[in-house]
């Protein structure tokens, strides 16, 4: 979509930001029913409908320009946002060529991309960057490939190296994370990375996903929605800064829930590395407040029946136990109990 | 996966370089470059043979850097269902053919001190590419190549220029051998194994390693195994309620893909496990010829590499 950007909005402090009447109807709702369970629901990433978020590889909305100053905010006082073990440096230029591509391909009205040979011109026009360097001689930019190309991308991203028959969570840029440290993760085997996660494991979903992943496929990228919730549109939701955003949880009640209480969707694209034969996970993070959702009258059904019925462990993994009750209190009379059309499309 | 997204290739050069080895050179139909890859990744080869499909995997032995050209090694086999000979007798210059994208199922490990790599004949193909990546790195290597005899030892020239004194060559003809003991006993903490060539040697090569106590990470190998001949059998596919015919010098997965099905693959070798399928019922024996299934899985017999992998049998069911 040929978004309009707001680069005024922020993430933290005085939360200005919404979403725009079109960024509310392509909001990638992750309940297709009205209860929710986990699945390995894994799909091709393949281009979805014009306009969608899945329309290209990577979703530049209008958003853009402030999440990108959100990162470079969090990453002035916390560098190891951005981390790369040195065997890394293959996949972080798999990365960055990646994301240029993509971004000028899809979008260029706003990048391009000119090669001679090794030699490379990168033009962002959103964050008015203009850079000539030479691809694969990290010198010639300001910072490493993989720290350069994420700050000018939404989302967070980790990179994973494929060898004895596991994935190695081994560099990445996490600043818009659901409470979890790349800090803290970093070198960790697949299933330790993703050993928090309640239930999974016994239904053996990482067993299949890591066998899945362990065989994806270059040119074949693949994706999927995961969810949770938040208190204010707050995109850093990091355990390092658990004091500044911890307690706001206190503060929900059945009244203020529509504007404090935001569904938070991750897309989740992985793909197959070329050089390094590494796979890069990206993470982009979608919030919308329980107002802004309630305005198409399915989803406010649907995601108040979800919630209502949501396991328990599930309700206190994604941190939901204080206010999952306000949550569906405020969306109650939203919901008239009249049955909802499969699917996530708002009608 | 599937097929779904071949590339058509043109073969721009095709040179006999031993009396059993031709090296061909692929270049995108449609112009451009072909996509990137990393060294020891194999690539499909799809063959309009008469009459029949064959797809074999090969592995890409040109650098990684140079993508207007894929290069491939194909060893003429003695027992070949086809494939090899296809790519001998028929190929030449200005054909065409399909390729699948590049998968690697056989990587350097990147936090590897040093690595050793041991290729028997056609073995040497994934290494080429391999050395491409190694050369100018700070991380030490060795390569020892072993073959039948000089006439046999394909790509030599370009090894010995390159290589210098990393390279060991063992002619057979001349009794030499690689002192598999001695080499992998003197080896730094650290070090990866690297071997591809005949089944023999491989299994040696494990065996002796761990014997001396190289832990299991580090050590690696590749061997693409042909789908062998064997008798024909009847296969049922529960859930396409097809029953398919698989005669002797065709595997089971081709004869269930000229019957319209598509299983998921990769490797089409016995290495990588894509096309495990489950065994719904059978009366009689698999014959498990694949690398991927332990041999505890091959004797319960619930589930098959259809790739590599037959039946003696009556009847077979396949969840497919």
């Amino acid at each position: 979509m040929s978004a309009v950007f707001k680069p005024e909005e922020t993430f933290r402090g005085d939360f200005n930001y919404s979403n725009s009447p079109q960024a509310v109807r392509r909001f990638p709702l992750p309940f297709a029913e009205d209860n929710y369970m986990y699945s390995v629901n894994i799909e091709p990433h393949l281009p979805g409908p014009l306009g969608s978020v899945t329309e290209f590889a990577f979703d530049v909305d209008e958003h853009y320009v402030a999440e990108c100053r959100e990162r470079a905010i969090v990453l002035a006082t916390e560098p190891l946002r951005y981390q790369a073990m040195p065997h890394m440096m293959s996949s972080q230029w798999d990365c960055l060529e990646l994301i240029m591509e993509s971004l000028a391909h899809d979008y260029p009205a706003h990048f391009s991309l000119a090669k001679q040979g090794n030699r490379w011109h990168w033009i962002n026009r959103p964050l008015e960057i203009d850079q000539h360097f030479t691809f694969g001689d990290t010198a010639t930019l300001p910072r490493e490939p993989l720290d350069y190309i994420t700050r000018q991308a939404q989302g967070d991203f980790v990179v994973m190296d494929q060898r004895e028959g596991d994935l190695w969570c081994e560099a990445g840029m996490v600043t818009t994370q659901a409470d979890w440290s790349l800090d803290f993760d970093l070198g960790m085997t697949f299933k330790e990375w993703h050993g928090p996660v309640p239930l999974a494991h016994e239904l053996q979903v990482f067993d299949r996903a890591l066998k899945f992943l362990l065989n994806l496929r270059l040119g074949q990228p693949v994706r999927r929605l995961n969810w949770t919730m938040t208190i204010n549109p707050r995109l850093d939701t990091s355990p390092e800064n658990y004091p500044q955003w911890g307690t706001d949880r206190a503060a929900v009640t059945a009244q203020n829930a529509g504007d404090l209480v935001h569904l938070r969707v991750e897309l989740q694209g992985l793909w197959r590395l070329p050089r390094s034969n590494a796979v890069v996970f990206g993470i982009r993070c979608y919030l919308i407040s329980l107002r802004q959702l309630a305005t198409v009258p399915k989803w406010a059904r649907r995601v108040h029946r979800v919630l209502k019925d949501l396991h328990p462990a599930l309700v206190d993994y994604k941190g939901l136990t204080r206010y999952r009750d306000a949550a569906v209190q405020w969306l109650a009379p939203f919901d008239d109990g009249s049955p909802t059309t499969s699917g996530t499309a708002p009608e | 996966m599937n097929d779904a997204q071949t590339i058509t290739v043109e073969v721009i050069g095709v040179e006999q370089v031993t009396p059993l080895i031709k090296h061909f050179k692929l270049a995108p139909a449609a112009g451009g470059s072909l996509p990137v890859f990393s060294g020891g990744s194999h690539i499909i080869v799809v063959m309009q043979g008469a009459g029949r499909v064959h797809k074999n995997p090969y592995s890409l032995l040109g650098s990684p850097l140079a993508l207007d050209t894929y290069e491939i090694g194909v060893r003429r086999m003695e027992e070949s269902r086809g494939g090899s000979h296809f790519m001998h007798d028929a190929v030449e210059v200005g054909s065409r053919l399909e390729i699948a994208h590049p998968v690697n199922l056989f990587g350097l490990d990147k936090i590897a001190r040093k690595h050793v790599l041991i290729a028997g004949g056609i073995g040497i193909t994934p290494f080429l590419a391999q050395l491409e990546d190694l050369h100018g790195g700070s991380v030490p290597y060795e390569l020892h190549y072993s073959v039948r005899s000089s006439e046999h030892a394909a790509f030599l020239q370009r090894l010995q220029r390159r290589e210098g004194e990393r390279l060991h060559v063992y002619y057979d003809s001349e009794g030499q051998t690689i002192a598999f003991e001695t080499l992998l006993a003197t080896q730094p903490l650290g070090t990866h194994v690297y071997v591809c060539g005949p089944v023999g040697m491989i299994k040696h090569v494990i065996a002796t390693a761990q014997s001396c106590g190289w832990p299991d990470s580090h050590i690696h190998w590749e061997q693409f195994s042909a789908p062998p001949v064997g008798d024909a059998f009847e296969v049922f596919l529960a859930r396409s309620k097809l029953s398919v015919h698989v005669p002797p010098d065709q595997s089971l997965l081709e004869s269930i893909e000229a019957a319209g099905v598509e299983v998921p693959y990769l490797c089409r070798g016995g290495v990588c496990g894509f096309c495990h399928t489950r065994v719904l019922e059978l009366d009689g024996e698999l014959v498990h010829n694949d690398h991927f299934l332990s041999e505890a899985d091959k004797a319960k017999a619930k589930s098959i590499m259809p790739c590599v992998s037959r039946a003696n049998c009556k009847r077979l069911v396949l969840d497919l």
